[in-house]
């Protein structure tokens, strides 16, 4: 039996006392979304919250704390939003959901801000063991944005890159490192680019001693795009198990996986509660599926939770900390 | 094909040509009517449903009289006693359950319903409101209805296998009601579909949720269906298709720059273009609003173009509302004249032959 180690992408839904006490400190237009410059005031909220969702993340036993980007207003554009060299524009709808996002514009260089790494400094003194960082892959961070500096798509992935780069290079000392990819599935990248991004992968999870996970969701990666992403020295490929999981084991099958792998076996987007008993099966199905004896399996909702109510992001959450608690079945099954 | 229409010409009607001027739906709340709501959601008040209801009553009948007064030929109580457009439905759904408010976009928040059983018929959902507003109205009333891709696709399913399943069952609620507003005496129903601007390639299932929705729908009740805030040339023309008279299209907001997409193709329904900006807190000039209008007589002819606002204005300052609603009238009462007395060249076919290109 392979460690199963629970954990999440992040992005948790506010506490609904922060929801209402920043709409009150920060307002409801988009010039009000936050700026990487708040003042104390709503700092001290998002402490607070922070402290909230951490404590919920232990109480409930999850083997890796995230500070749950509560902040990130733009979802995964987040980094970029808040930059100085950075125009946030209209509203733009976020992938195929009913939710929005300040369209970020690169205006001049991209130098590391330390923006993420603030809230992780901040989280590290609330967990003992087993932070979690949170990022957008460069792929799909490029993809949210609109380069108005860097003239081609290629030098503007690459700057993207060394801007993360630069950010996790100022990190404290976290257990994973989660880079979220949603880009590959929902817009994926052509010939050439695709090679491009799984070296950005490999070039910002080199920057890191930490174990890096890159998690694709909502569907699956198209077959080329998965085989140079294997070049790439991470440490576990993340497959959305709810969206596509036939697909998603026939890439694995076909050109096989890391020595980890990241399951995304509860659904962060339908309030439907998985039971321990359930993701246990969807873990156990994979790993029969794909015949392999996997070291670690980081058990994991298939998306960000932000889309959720905060009762029913609790109730996954414990849920998934109680699938890695089941007894292991018998030996000579 | 001009629909069941003419009956919503007003008998006082001046000119010759007939624009009919309606609105979306939804209309600022008077801020004395946010503050009985409060009330009555405060346990400590001293203000009970039985207050709580007069107070909608008074909402209803006033915004109804104002849309009047500003000349509205087709009118609406401006949803003085709903909520939000999928929640105040799930409400009375059995079915549905409320879990807490989920995030749109920065601290903007919506109590997205579960559909955490079989849905069925609860209670009546429209037919009071309707009644209350056909009795204060000298002027005929439309019923704006979410429709079931929308209170499907803004849910979470915990239940069905699929979401088109879920809009299929809600499409025969949907069906229900509209039968029940019918024996009341409802002649203008317009279903609103804003889910579909957001996933285009569902399309087909919207046709098909319409299908179930018309079914023993009698000919003379004037169907609408409208659409905003989205790519208009990932779904038009196949909504075409759709059984229902008319189209309402909110373009005013991106400048019409997706009108062309409807001259490619004969738009061969009535078409209700939106000439008034929602989410724009001042006031369109009479002029402007004319040549917006002029717009809409490139895609239709007169005796098919609706004038409207482009979505609810509820977000609006109420004056402002009031303003638009004022202009967009007497804009449309102007251009009338002006086709009257020949001086608009109208572009569009009537439908019965298309017309040359150039």
């Amino acid at each position: 039996m392979p460690e199963i180690v629970t954990a999440t992408p992040g992005l948790f839904p506010l506490p609904d006392w922060a929801k209402d006490e920043l709409s009150d400190l920060k307002g409801h237009q988009k010039t009000d979304l936050i700026s990487g410059d708040e003042d104390e005031e709503i700092t001290g909220a998002y402490e607070r919250a922070r402290q909230e969702v951490v404590s919920l993340q232990t109480d409930a036993g999850l083997d890796r704390i995230s500070e749950g980007q509560l902040r990130w207003d733009d979802m995964l554009a987040h980094p970029l939003a808040v930059h100085d060299s950075v125009e946030t524009r209209g509203i733009v709808r976020y992938y195929d959901n009913n939710n929005f996002y300040r369209e970020p514009v690169v205006t001049g260089d991209l130098t590391a801000d330390g923006d993420v790494t603030a809230e992780l400094d901040a989280a590290s003194d609330l967990v003992d063991a087993g932070l979690q960082a949170v990022l957008p892959g460069p792929y799909s961070l490029a993809d949210l944005a609109t380069d108005e500096h860097y003239g081609d798509d290629a030098a503007f992935l690459s700057a993207i890159t060394d801007f993360l780069i630069g950010e996790v290079e100022q990190f404290p000392d976290v257990e994973t490192l989660f880079l979220l990819e949603p880009s590959l599935v929902e817009s994926p990248p052509e010939d050439g680019e695709d090679e491009r991004a799984s070296e950005a992968i490999d070039a910002v999870a080199s920057a890191i001693d930490a174990e890096v996970i890159t998690h694709t969701y909502w569907g699956t990666i198209e077959e080329k795009t998965y085989a140079h992403l294997m070049d790439a020295d991470i440490d576990a490929i993340g497959f959305d198990l709810v969206a596509d999981h036939d697909k998603n084991v026939y890439n694995v099958q076909e050109y096989g996986t890391k020595d980890a792998v990241a399951l995304g076996v509860v659904d962060g987007q339908n309030t439907r509660i998985e039971s321990p008993e359930t993701i246990r099966d969807r873990i156990d199905w994979f790993e029969a599926q794909t015949n392999t004896a996997y070291d670690t399996v980081y058990a994991t909702t298939n998306t960000e939770t932000f889309y959720l109510p905060v009762n029913k992001f609790a109730d996954k959450i414990e849920s998934l900390a109680n699938a890695a608690a089941l007894e292991t079945p018998e030996a000579d099954q | 094909m001009t629909g069941p229409r003419e009956q919503f010409r007003p008998e006082e009607h001046e000119n010759e040509h007939f624009l009919l001027t309606t609105v979306v739906g939804s209309y600022p709340k008077p801020k004395w009517h946010d503050r009985a709501r409060e009330m009555f959601e405060d346990d400590e008040a001293n203000f009970g449903a039985e207050e709580w209801e007069e107070a909608k009553d008074d909402a209803s009948r006033l915004i109804t009289h104002e849309h009047e007064r500003c000349g509205i030929d087709v009118v609406c109580d401006g949803e003085m006693r709903r909520n939000e457009m999928v929640e105040y439905f799930a409400h009375r759904i059995d079915g549905y359950e409320f879990n807490g408010r989920v995030k749109v976009w920065g601290h903007n928040y919506f109590d997205k319903p579960s559909v955490a059983d079989e849905v069925e018929y609860g209670e009546q959902w429209l037919v009071e409101e309707f009644e209350f507003t056909d009795e204060v109205a000298e002027r005929p009333v439309k019923v704006p209805i979410t429709g079931p891709y929308t209170l499907a696709n803004w849910s979470f399913n915990e239940v069905y296998d699929s979401e088109e399943q879920l809009a299929y069952e809600l499409a025969e609620l949907v069906n229900e009601e509209i039968e029940a507003l019918v024996e009341a005496g409802a002649r203008y129903i317009q279903i609103d579909e804003p889910a579909l601007a957001t996933t285009p390639d569902d399309h087909a299932i919207v046709g098909e949720c319409l299908e179930r929705i018309v079914d023993e729908i009698p000919d003379d009740v004037r169907l609408g269906l409208h659409v905003c805030y989205g790519d208009y040339s990932r779904i038009y023309p196949e909504i075409l298709d759709y059984p229902v008279h008319e189209y309402d299209l909110e373009l005013a907001n991106g400048n019409y720059e997706q009108l062309d997409v409807f001259k490619d193709h004969e738009f061969t329904k009535d078409f209700a273009m939106g000439v008034l900006d929602a989410h724009t807190a001042e006031v369109e000039s009479v002029e402007a609003i004319k040549e917006n209008i002029k717009k809409g007589l490139e895609v239709v002819p007169p005796e098919r173009l609706t004038v409207s606002p482009d979505c609810g204005v509820k977000l609006l300052p109420r004056e402002i509302a009031r303003g638009k609603m004022e202009n967009m009238v007497t804009a449309a009462r102007e251009v009338e004249q002006e086709l009257d007395a020949g001086e608009i060249d109208v572009v569009a076919s009537s439908g019965a032959e298309v017309s040359a290109d150039d």
